[in-house]
C-alpha cells in the first residue's frame, strides 16, 4: 500500500511498525495511557483496568485460536487456575504479588499444556468438546473444593498487594495503582506476542493453522507445537486471572464458568481472528458494551421506572446482537474495519 | 557433475527397498524396488493413480508402507515422523499446493528455513538479540531463494491472492529454503503454460547443478521429462515396470505398451 519508503536493510525492513506514521500513532497512544489515570476517576480507572486484563486473557485466547487454529472452550477454566493458584498463594503462604503473579501464569501454563494433550489426535468440534471436558474438570475441582480446603469465594490478604516489600495501599487508591500494573502488563504482553509472530516458533504457529500437513513436511512437530501454543495461550490467561484475584481481592468460581470462555471467544471473533490489537478491540468493546448499556439504563430510568429489572437481559441481547452482527457484516472484526478507516485516510483525498 | 558414465556406481543416496502400501484393500504400491543416485533428477512415471503420490509420502513420511524399507543415505526412515526426515535433509512440493495461504511468500519461504533455526518461545517473544540475528541471517538464504526463482516482486505478497503459476513456484521455493539434499517434487508443472513450463524445468535443472540437491520428478509431460531427467522409474497399477535411462525406458516394449504406446494411441485417435 504505502510507496516511497525504501528499506536498507533486512532489520529495518522486518521493523514490527516500519513506517513513521505508525510509529507516531504508537507514541500517541501511549502518551494517552500515561496521561489517561490523572483525569480519570475511579469508575473509569476500573474500567480501564477491567479491559486491560480482559486485553490480556484474549491475546492469550488468540495465540491459540486465531493463530494456531486449535479452538478452545476452555479459557474460562486457565482464568481460574490463574486466579485461584496466585489467591491460595497469598492466603496459605503469605505470599506477594510480585511472586503469585508470575508462579501462577507458568503453572496456568503447565495445567494449559495438559489439557491440550487431546489436540494431537483431535481437530475442530472434537477437540473444542475435549476443553470443554477441561472447563467443566477445573470448575468442578474449585466447587467441591474441600479438596483444596476452599469455599464459594477466596478473599486474598491486601498485604498481598505489595511490590517487593513496599504496599500498593501506600502508593494511592487500588484503581489508579492497579491502573499502571495491567496496563504496564499488557503492554509487555502486546511486544513478547508481536515478537513471537514475527519469529520462528510463531510462524510455526501459524503453519500449523494454515495447512498442517505441509506444516510437518517442513518440519515443524506439530506434537510440540500444539503444546507450546496451548502452554502459551494458558500461561496469558493464568496471568489475566491471577491479577483479577489481586485486583480484586476476592474470587469466587463463577467469575470463570463456561459463560467465561465463550465471552473471551466472542471478544477475539468480534476483534479479530489472529491479530493482537483485534484481541484489545474486542476486549474494549466486550468491556465497553455492557458499561454503556446500564448508562443508558440509568439515564432512561426516569421515564421506564423497570428498566433495571430488565438490564441483564439488554445486555445479553446485546452481546448477542453484536457478535451475530460482526459475523454478517465484518467476519474479520473491528481491526478490519478500523484498517479500512486508515486505508480511506491513506488514500484521501482519492479515495475511490 | 558426472552423471552416470562412471565404472563403478555412486553408493544410492535414496533406496526404495521392496515398498508395499495398502489401503484397506486397495494396493497403492507392491514391492517396489529401485534406487536415486546422488546428484541426479530421477523422473518417475505413470498412468493417474499408479501410486506416484502415494510412493512420495511414503519417502516424506506421510504414508507408512506396510513392507519394505525406504532408505534414506543409508538409514532406514519407515516409521520415522515427517517431521524427522525434514531435518534429515529431505523437502517436497505437492501435487495440489499445499502452501500457508494466509501468510505472505516471504513468511513461507521463512518456514523453509524452520529446521536450520534455533530460537524457541522465549528468546523469539524477546526478539532483540539471538532471534533478530538468526532472522537476518536466514533472511539472507531465502532472498537467494528468492533470487534464483525470479519472485523479487511478490515478496510481501500474501500466497493465497496469487496465480497458480506463481503458487507453484512460491511452493518450490519453500522446498529450496530447506536446503535440501534431496528434492521431491509432484508434478511441479502440472497446469502450466508451455513458458511457465519452461521455467520450471530451468530452475529444477539449475537447482540440481548449482545446489547439488538430488531431484525426484513426478511429471506428466513426457517432452519434459525425457529431456531432463537421468533416470526414469515407470510405475503402472503400483507396479514398478521399468527402470532406467531416458533411452531405455522410451524403447522398453512393457513401457510402450502400458503408457507412452496408450499416450500414442490416444493422441493418433485426436
Ligand atoms: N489416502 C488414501 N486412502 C485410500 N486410497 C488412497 C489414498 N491415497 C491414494 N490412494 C489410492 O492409491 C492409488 C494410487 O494413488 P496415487 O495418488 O498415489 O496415484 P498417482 O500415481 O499419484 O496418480 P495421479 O497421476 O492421478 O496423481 C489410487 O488407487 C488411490 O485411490
Ligand atoms: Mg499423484
Amino acid at each position: 500500500m504505502q510507496s516511497g519508503t525504501f528499506h536498507t536493510s533486512y532489520a529495518s525492513d522486518m521493523a514490527l511498525r516500519p513506517y513513521w506514521i505508525q510509529r507516531l500513532r504508537i507514541v500517541i497512544v501511549l502518551i494517552a495511557l500515561l496521561i489517561f489515570p490523572w483525569f480519570a476517576d475511579r469508575y473509569w480507572l476500573n474500567l480501564a483496568n477491567t479491559i486491560a486484563i480482559a486485553a490480556i486473557g484474549a491475546i492469550g485466547l488468540n495465540i491459540l485460536v486465531g493463530y494456531t487454529g486449535q479452538i478452545s472452550i476452555g479459557h474460562g477454566g486457565f482464568l481460574a487456575v490463574g486466579a485461584y493458584t496466585a489467591g491460595l498463594m497469598a492466603v496459605r503462604l503469605d505470599m506477594p504479588m510480585w511472586i503469585t503473579i508470575p508462579v501462577a501464569s507458568c503453572f496456568t501454563a503447565l495445567v494449559g499444556a495438559f489439557f491440550g494433550l487431546p489436540s494431537v489426535r483431535l481437530k475442530g468440534l472434537y477437540l473444542a468438546i475435549a476443553t470443554l471436558a477441561a472447563q467443566e474438570i477445573i470448575i468442578w475441582l474449585l466447587t467441591h473444593g474441600k479438596l483444596l480446603g476452599i469455599g464459594e469465594s477466596l478473599s486474598l490478604p491486601r498485604a498481598a498487594n505489595n511490590l517487593f516489600g513496599m504496599p500498593l495501599a501506600d502508593l494511592g487508591n487500588n484503581d489508579f495503582v492497579f491502573y499502571w500494573i495491567t496496563v504496564g502488563c499488557l503492554i509487555l504482553t502486546v511486544i513478547f506476542v508481536s515478537n513471537l509472530f514475527r519469529s520462528r516458533t510463531g510462524r510455526a504457529f501459524v503453519a500449523i493453522r494454515d495447512q498442517d500437513i505441509a506444516a510437518q513436511v517442513i518440519g515443524v512437530d506439530l506434537f510440540r507445537y500444539k503444546l507450546l501454543a496451548f502452554a502459551a495461550s494458558s500461561f496469558f490467561a493464568g496471568l489475566a486471572g491471577a491479577l483479577t484475584a489481586h485486583y480484586r481481592g476476592i474470587i469466587s468460581w463463577e467469575r470463570f464458568t463456561i459463560d467465561t470462555s465463550i465471552l473471551y471467544l466472542a471478544m477475539i471473533i468480534i476483534g479479530g481472528l489472529g491479530s493482537v490489537s483485534g484481541s484489545i478491540y474486542g476486549a474494549a468493546f466486550m468491556t465497553l458494551l455492557p458499561a454503556l448499556l446500564s448508562n443508558l439504563a440509568r439515564a432512561v430510568s426516569g421515564f421506564v421506572p423497570d428498566i433495571n429489572a430488565y438490564l441483564p437481559y439488554i445486555q445479553q441481547g446485546a452481546f448477542g446482537l453484536a457478535i451475530i452482527l460482526f459475523l454478517i457484516f465484518e467476519p474479520e472484526g473491528i481491526v478490519k474495519m478500523w484498517r479500512n478507516v486508515k486505508d480511506y485516510f491513506r488514500l484521501w483525498p482519492f479515495s475511490y | 557433475m558426472t552423471k552416470s558414465n562412471g565404472a563403478s556406481p555412486p553408493r544410492p543416496q535414496l533406496e526404495i527397498d521392496g515398498v508395499s502400501l495398502d489401503f484397506g484393500g486397495v494396493r497403492a504400491l507392491s514391492n517396489v524396488h529401485f534406487n536415486v543416485y546422488p546428484g541426479t533428477i530421477q523422473a518417475i512415471i505413470g498412468p493417474n493413480g499408479a501410486g506416484k503420490t502415494s510412493l512420495l509420502n511414503c519417502i516424506s513420511g506421510l504414508y507408512r508402507p506396510q513392507h519394505g524399507a525406504i532408505r534414506f543415505e543409508g538409514r532406514n526412515i519407515v516409521g520415522m515422523a515427517p517431521h524427522h526426515i525434514a531435518r534429515l535433509g529431505i523437502a517436497r512440493s505437492f501435487q495440489n499446493i499445499e502452501l500457508f495461504r494466509h501468510m505472505t511468500v516471504l513468511d513461507n519461504l521463512m518456514l523453509g528455513r524452520h529446521i536450520h533455526m534455533r530460537s524457541g518461545i522465549l528468546s523469539g517473544g524477546i526478539y532483540w538479540g539471538r532471534a533478530q540475528r538468526e532472522e537476518i541471517a536466514h533472511r539472507e538464504v531465502v532472498e537467494r531463494v528468492i533470487d534464483l526463482l525470479e519472485i523479487q516482486s511478490i515478496r510481501k505478497k500474501v500466497v493465497g491472492a496469487l496465480p497458480y503459476g506463481l503458487q507453484k513456484r512460491v511452493e518450490l521455493g519453500r522446498a529450496l529454503a530447506m536446503s535440501p539434499r534431496l528434492l521431491l517434487l509432484d508434478e511441479p508443472m502440472a497446469g502450466m503454460n508451455s513458458e511457465e513450463k519452461e521455467d520450471m524445468a530451468r530452475f529444477i535443472l539449475d537447482v540440481n547443478e548449482e545446489w547439488g540437491a538430488t531431484i525426484v520428478l513426478i511429471e506428466h509431460d513426457m517432452g519434459v521429462v525425457m529431456d531432463i531427467s537421468d533416470r526414469v522409474a515407470v510405475l503402472e497399477f503400483g507396479q514398478l515396470i521399468a527402470d532406467g535411462t531416458p533411452d531405455e525406458v522410451r524403447s522398453d516394449p512393457k513401457v510402450i505398451d502400458a503408457y507412452l504406446g496408450r499416450e500414442h494411441a490416444i493422441r493418433q485417435e485426436r
